[in-house]
C-alpha cells in the first residue's frame, strides 16, 4: 500500500513533548517539510532557543545547536560566518526573542545577516508556567499580570515585523498564523520563502507565527483558536511587512 | 623568521591567525581593542571574519555558534567584559566546545578602571559563569610568551574540547617587545571534529547536537562527572610553570604574568643583599602548579605571593604549600603596578630586617 502521508525526512521519528492543542507540532512539520522540498537537509544547521521549544535539537534531523535563552542570531550569525554554505535557522518563542535576546534579534537583521528566524508568538512564557510575555496582550491574565496586563505599569506588547520593518538591513519580514488550513498553506509558503532568501543569499528573513498555548492560557484547543481570532489577530495582523526578495542577491 | 617589534595585543592577534584562527567577534573594550583593530585590518585579507559584535554576550554566543562547527575561533576582551562573557563561557564549556577567550586585565570590580590589573584571577580559575566547569587558563609573562601560548591555547582548545583563557593584564597587552612569530605549519595541530561537530549531516550521518542541557540529573551528573575525567587529565599532563633559583632559596617569590617580571627585579635586588630568594611562576593558572611546590617544600622555606590584586592566587598557593612554609603576600590593585623596592622591602621584611 502507498503511503500518501507520512514524516518529512527532516523530523525526527521521536515523540514531541509538546502539549494537546500546541501549534508547535504544526509548525515543526512545516519547517520539516520545506527543508524537505529544497533539499537542504544535508547542510542545514537549526538553532533551538530557551523555552518551550528548547528540545527542538532532539525534533529536527539535521545538525542542531542549543543557544542560552535570546542568543540565537548570534549563535547562527556565528555559524553562518563559519560556515558560508551552510543554511542556518533559529526557532525561537517571544521572551526568547522579544525579550531576552531583543539585541541579538535586532542587530542580526540590522546587519543583514543571511539567516531564517522562525518567530513562534504565543504571548506568554510557556515553558516557565505561563508568565507575561513582551507580547502578551493588554489585559491578557497571566501568572505575573494576574490582574491583566495593564499598559500603564507593564507597557505595551512588542509587534516584532513592525519594528523590525523599520531596518534597512532585514529583507523578508512575515506575519502569519496555523489556526485554518487556508492559513497554514500560506504560512508554509511564507517560511519556504524564508528558507529560498538564505538559499539564494538574499540576507535576513524572518516569519512570525502567531500561536496558542491552550494550557498557559487555560483554554481547550478549540477555544485558544478562538481566543487566537478573536484577539490576537486585531493586534498582530497578518500580512507581508517587508520584502526585498526580489532585489538582487547581495 | 626575524624579530619584529610588535605591542602585546598585536602580537596575539597575528598568533591566531597563525594558528589557524579565521573568525573573530569582539567587542571594543580598553586595553585590548588592538586585538580586534587588527583582526579588523587582517581578517578580511585572508577570507576570514572579523566582526564587531553588539554587545560582549553576543559576541560570546558567535564564538559558541562558529566553535561549534569546529572551526578555530577566538574573542577577546577586558574584565567588564569577561564579566558579561561568563554566561556564555559557561555554555561553551558545557557544550564541550573549544575556542580561546582573551581577558586583557583592568583593573576592578564594577567599571574599576583601564590599568593593568591581576583581580579577574579568581574569575578566571574559580568559574565565573555557574556549574561544574574549569579552563585552561593560560598567564604570558612576556610577548614572546603571548605568541607561543596563543598557539599552544588553539591546540590545546582542539585537543581537548574546551574553552582556552589567555589571561594577560593591561601591561603586556600595552607593552612592546620583539618577538618571533612561528608558521602555521609548524606550530597548529588539529584534532578531529567529525564526530561532533555542526558542519551539516551531508545525508551521511546522524545529526550532531551542540548542547549543555540535561534534564535528567542522573543524565546530567554523569556528563559532569566525565567532564571532569578530563579536568583529571589536564591537570596531570598540562601544568606549565617557571622556576627561577628556587634549590638554595630561603624565600619563593610566587607571582605571574607583569607582576612576575617585576618580582624577577627585586630577586636580583635581594641576592645582592645576601637574601638567597627564588621564584615560582606558574604559567598554568589552572591547572595550578602544585607540583612545584611539592618540590621546593621542606619546611624552611617561605613563600612570598606577589599579585596585582588583594590576594587572590595567595589562596591556591597556600593550599600547595598545605602548611609545609609560611606563605605571605604582598599587593597593589585597582591599576597600580608594584615596584621592584617595594616588593624588596617585603622581602627584607620576611628575611628579619634589612641585611
Amino acid at each position: 500500500m502507498e503511503k500518501v502521508f507520512k514524516r518529512p525526512h527532516a523530523l525526527c521519528d521521536v515523540e514531541f513533548h509538546y502539549c494537546p492543542g500546541c501549534t508547535h507540532g504544526i509548525v515543526h512539520r512545516l519547517v520539516a517539510e520545506v527543508i524537505d522540498e529544497l533539499g537542504i537537509e544535508g547542510r542545514t544547521i537549526g538553532v533551538a532557543p530557551v523555552g518551550c521549544s528548547v528540545f527542538a535539537y532532539n525534533y529536527f534531523n539535521c545538525d542542531m545547536q542549543e543557544a542560552a535563552h535570546g542568543r540565537a542570531p548570534a549563535v547562527a550569525t556565528g555559524i553562518k560566518r563559519a560556515l558560508p554554505d551552510s543554511i542556518v535557522f533559529t526557532y525561537q518563542g517571544d521572551g526568547d526573542l522579544a525579550a531576552i535576546g531583543t539585541a541579538e534579534t535586532v542587530h542580526a537583521a540590522a546587519r543583514g545577516e543571511n539567516i531564517t528566524i522562525i518567530f513562534i508568538n504565543n504571548a506568554i512564557y510557556g515553558m516557565t508556567g505561563g508568565q507575561m510575555a513582551p507580547t502578551t496582550l493588554v489585559g491578557q491574565v497571566t501568572q505575573t499580570s494576574p490582574y491583566g496586563r495593564d499598559a500603564k505599569t507593564q507597557g505595551m506588547p512588542i509587534k516584532v515585523c513592525e519594528m523590525l520593518s523599520q531596518l534597512e538591513g532585514a529583507t523578508y519580514l512575515e506575519r502569519v498564523t496555523v489556526d485554518s488550513v487556508k492559513n497554514i498553506k500560506a504560512a508554509k509558503a511564507a517560511i519556504k520563502k524564508a528558507f529560498q532568501n538564505q538559499v539564494d543569499g538574499k540576507g535576513f528573513s524572518l516569519v512570525e507565527v502567531v500561536s496558542t498555548c491552550p494550557t498557559n492560557w487555560g483554554m481547550s484547543p478549540t477555544e485558544a483558536m478562538d481566543w487566537l481570532r478573536e484577539n490576537m489577530l486585531p493586534h498582530y495582523p497578518l500580512g507581508v511587512y517587508k520584502d526585498k526578495s526580489n532585489e538582487e542577491a547581495k | 623568521m626575524a624579530k619584529v617589534l610588535v605591542k602585546g595585543n598585536e602580537a596575539i592577534a597575528e598568533a591566531a591567525i597563525r594558528a589557524g584562527c579565521r573568525l573573530f567577534f569582539g567587542y571594543p573594550i580598553t586595553p585590548q581593542t588592538e586585538v580586534s583593530a587588527y583582526m579588523a585590518k587582517k581578517m578580511p585579507k585572508i577570507g576570514g571574519t572579523f566582526l564587531q559584535a553588539e554587545s560582549e554576550v553576543a559576541a560570546i554566543n558567535m564564538v559558541y555558534g562558529a566553535g561549534g562547527t569546529g572551526s578555530r575561533v577566538m574573542t577577546s576582551s577586558s574584565s567588564p567584559g569577561i564579566s558579561l562573557k561568563s554566561e556564555g563561557i559557561s555554555y561553551i564549556a558545557g557544550a564541550d566546545v573549544p575556542c580561546v577567550i582573551v581577558n586583557i586585565v583592568r583593573g576592578g570590580p564594577g567599571l574599576g578602571g583601564i590599568q593593568p590589573a591581576q583581580s579577574d584571577y579568581f574569575q578566571a580559575v574559580k568559574g565565573g559563569g555557574h556549574g561544574d566547569y574549569h579552563l585552561l587558563v593560560l598567564a604570558p609573562s612576556s610577548i614572546q610568551e603571548m605568541v607561543d601560548l596563543t598557539s599552544h591555547a588553539f591546540n590545546k582548545a582542539d585537543e581537548y574540547r574546551m574553552p582556552v583563557m589567555i589571561m594577560g593584564d593591561g601591561m603586556l597587552g600595552q607593552m612592546m617587545e620583539p618577538v618571533e612569530f612561528p608558521e602555521e605549519e609548524e606550530n597548529a595541530v588539529y584534532a578531529s571534529k567529525e564526530d561532533w561537530a555542526t558542519t551539516g549531516t551531508k545525508m551521511e550521518r546522524k545529526h550532531n547536537i551542540i548542547n549543555s542541557l540535561y534534564i535528567d540529573p542522573n543524565t546530567l551528573e554523569n556528563t559532569v562527572i566525565e567532564r571532569q575525567k578530563k579536568y583529571d587529565i589536564i591537570a596531570k599532563e598540562e601544568v606549565m610553570y617557571e622556576e627561577v633559583d628556587t634549590k638554595d632559596a630561603d624565600i619563593i617569590l610566587v607571582a605571574y604574568g607583569t607582576t612576575a617580571r617585576i618580582c624577577k627585579t627585586a630577586m636580583a635586588k635581594a641576592r645582592e643583599k645576601g637574601i638567597k630568594v627564588g621564584l615560582i611562576r606558574p604559567i598554568t593558572l589552572w591547572p595550578f602548579p602544585t607540583v612545584a611546590f611539592d618540590k621546593v617544600c621542606d619546611g624552611k622555606k617561605k613563600f612570598l605571593t606577589v599579585e596585582m590584586s588583594m590576594g587572590q592566587m595567595v589562596e591556591d598557593v597556600k593550599l600547595s604549600v598545605n602548611g609545609r612554609g609560611e606563605v605571605e603576600f604582598f599587593g597593589r590593585t585597582g591599576g597600580v603596578v608594584p615596584t621592584p623596592n617595594e616588593i624588596l622591602a617585603k622581602i627584607e621584611e620576611m628575611a628579619g630586617g634589612a641585611k
